[in-house]
């Protein structure tokens, strides 16, 4: 289990319990987080779960692999901090990680 | 009361309601189905769903309980049988008459039968339902031999997870060559060869005479001779499920006919997903998709504007079929095209084809190439005219065509 905040644009935030196992897309999209879509149901294919991980959590997560790398190239104003949030499977370890969600998705 | 009411609870019927309360809709909202589960997933049930190895509870659209929170009215296994547009309501399955400000058809679409003798033997399936991929799931079972009629994405996708699991497969398709529907000669050509080389013995010129077994198929016989089955996997082509609009008087041809607005010719009945054929601005044409995309973004655009907004559907269509190791994911129509042209490598599964229509790239067939994918959902919608030695130059990076 990990508590997981979304930071909307405009700086509102919210934070949601998301059990291990599930993604943080899952997690967001349980819990009606606007701006997460994740289109495509999670399976890397269409790059609408995209979000900003907060600086210090950078080094947590696992890096992604090409498959979710080529899409973000392609997302919507991409940075360093950009992942696919479909790809990054919740545990304790993420307890407390804190995701920017973009202004738009594509 | 102001209503709407949602007459299938698929990904379409599902996706209107939570659109709906996204949207701000303050109206009542029932969605009712004729399935016993709430709105769920149906990409996962020829993959990761049918393989076991994604749980029944991450297939769903929104856990059930979400329904109730955002005040969404689930009728369960209680579909729309009948609806008059002239008074505005429907009637249920289960006898209750329901009155609508706005009615919202999502009827989805239903398996093309085979109607050969023997097809309703024992073990014979059609996949488009929870319920089929749970059949389907018990027997595909590791040293069994599935027999899989029809090489379209269904099958195959059906073929791959099998093979996954262990099994013997074989794909029987009539045509002479696979996914001949959907894309390209050099396309078929390669997933001909993607399947058989991971051990799937994939039959094509192949029709069907008739199943064979006693209560349970044992052989699927086809023209000279009789391939040996104990699960058979019927994937020939979806028809669009028309009859609640069509006995209404709602115009239907090969689908419930919708303009931009997802708008039927009937005053607020507005229909989505696989059941419609709808115009395609950017396309310039009419179609009928069976894909996600479409389910997912008519429904937003059908709840936008029955919350008030006027909203167009104008999107390009995407698609994307993960069979074994081989993410495929496209962008646009490529009927028509004049020219192909391949950016990477067949032989290490690393590859895009780009399909271009008088110089006007159309649409996209990419194999584990993201980038190239992406870069045509940005590029197709502006129709651009690309000179294909560039696009076949991977010297070039995509992100500097778009």
């Amino acid at each position: 289990m990990a508590r997981i905040t979304f930071i909307q644009p405009d700086g509102s935030a919210s934070t949601v319990e998301v059990p291990n196992g599930l993604t943080v897309m899952e997690g967001a999209i349980e819990n009606d987080i606007t701006g997460v879509i994740a289109q495509c149901g999670g399976s890397c294919s269409c790059s609408t779960c995209h979000c900003y991980v907060a600086d210090e959590w950078m080094g947590v997560l696992p890096p992604p692999e090409e498959e979710e790398t080529g899409l973000i190239e392609f997302a919507w104003e991409p940075r360093e901090c950009s992942r696919l949030t479909c790809q990054i499977r919740v545990t304790d370890e993420l307890d407390g990680l804190v995701l920017h969600v973009p202004a738009e998705q594509l | 009361m102001l209503t709407t009411i949602i007459a299938g609870a698929g990904h379409a019927g599902g996706q209107t309601a939570l659109s709906l309360r996204q949207v701000g809709y303050e109206g009542r909202i029932v969605v009712c189905g004729d399935e016993p589960v709430p709105p769920y997933q149906r990409p996962p049930l020829s993959k990761k769903y049918l393989s076991g190895e994604l749980a029944l509870e991450r297939v769903f659209l929104r856990p059930e309980s979400f329904y109730a929170t955002h005040d969404i009215e689930l009728r369960l296994g209680n579909a729309v049988r009948e609806i008059d547009p002239e008074r505005r309501s429907v009637v249920l399955d289960g006898g209750e008459s329901l009155a609508y400000t706005d009615l919202v058809i999502a009827t989805g679409s239903r398996p093309r039968r085979l109607d050969v003798p023997g097809s309703d033997l024992g073990n014979v399936f059609y996949l488009r339902t929870l319920e089929d991929a749970d059949a389907i799931g018990k027997e595909l079972v590791a040293g069994r031999r599935l027999v899989v009629v029809g090489g379209g994405y269904i099958g195959l996708e059906i073929a791959s997870t099998a093979r996954g699991l262990g099994m013997e497969v074989c794909v029987v398709e009539a045509a002479d060559r696979i996914l001949g529907r959907v894309t390209a000669p050099e396309m078929s050509a390669y997933y001909t060869r993607a399947h058989r080389a991971r051990g799937v013995d994939l039959r094509l010129s192949t029709g069907i005479v008739s199943f064979e077994g006693d209560e349970t198929v044992r052989g699927v016989v086809c023209a000279g001779e009789t391939v040996p089955a104990d699960v058979v996997v019927i994937g020939i082509g979806i028809v669009p499920d028309q009859r609640l609009a069509a006995s209404a008087g709602i115009p239907c041809d090969d689908g419930i006919v919708v303009d931009e607005r997802c708008a039927t010719a009937a005053g607020h009945v507005y229909a989505v997903g696989d059941c419609t054929r709808h115009p395609n601005p950017i396309l310039e044409r009419k179609l009928r998709l069976e894909s996600v995309q479409n389910a997912l973004e008519q429904a937003r655009t059908a709840a936008t504007n029955i919350a008030g907004t006027p909203t167009k559907y104008e999107q390009v269509p995407w698609f994307w079929s993960d069979q074994f190791d081989l993410k495929l994911q496209m962008v646009g129509m490529s009927q028509g095209y004049d020219t192909v042209v391949q950016r990477g490598s067949m032989d290490a599964d690393d590859f895009a084809m780009f399909y271009l229509k008088e110089g006007v790239l159309i649409a996209v067939d990419a194999v584990n190439r993201p980038r190239e994918f992406m870069a045509c959902r940005k590029l197709v919608p502006q129709r651009p005219s690309i000179d294909p030695v560039k696009l076949a130059d991977e010297s070039i990076p995509m992100k500097e065509m778009v």
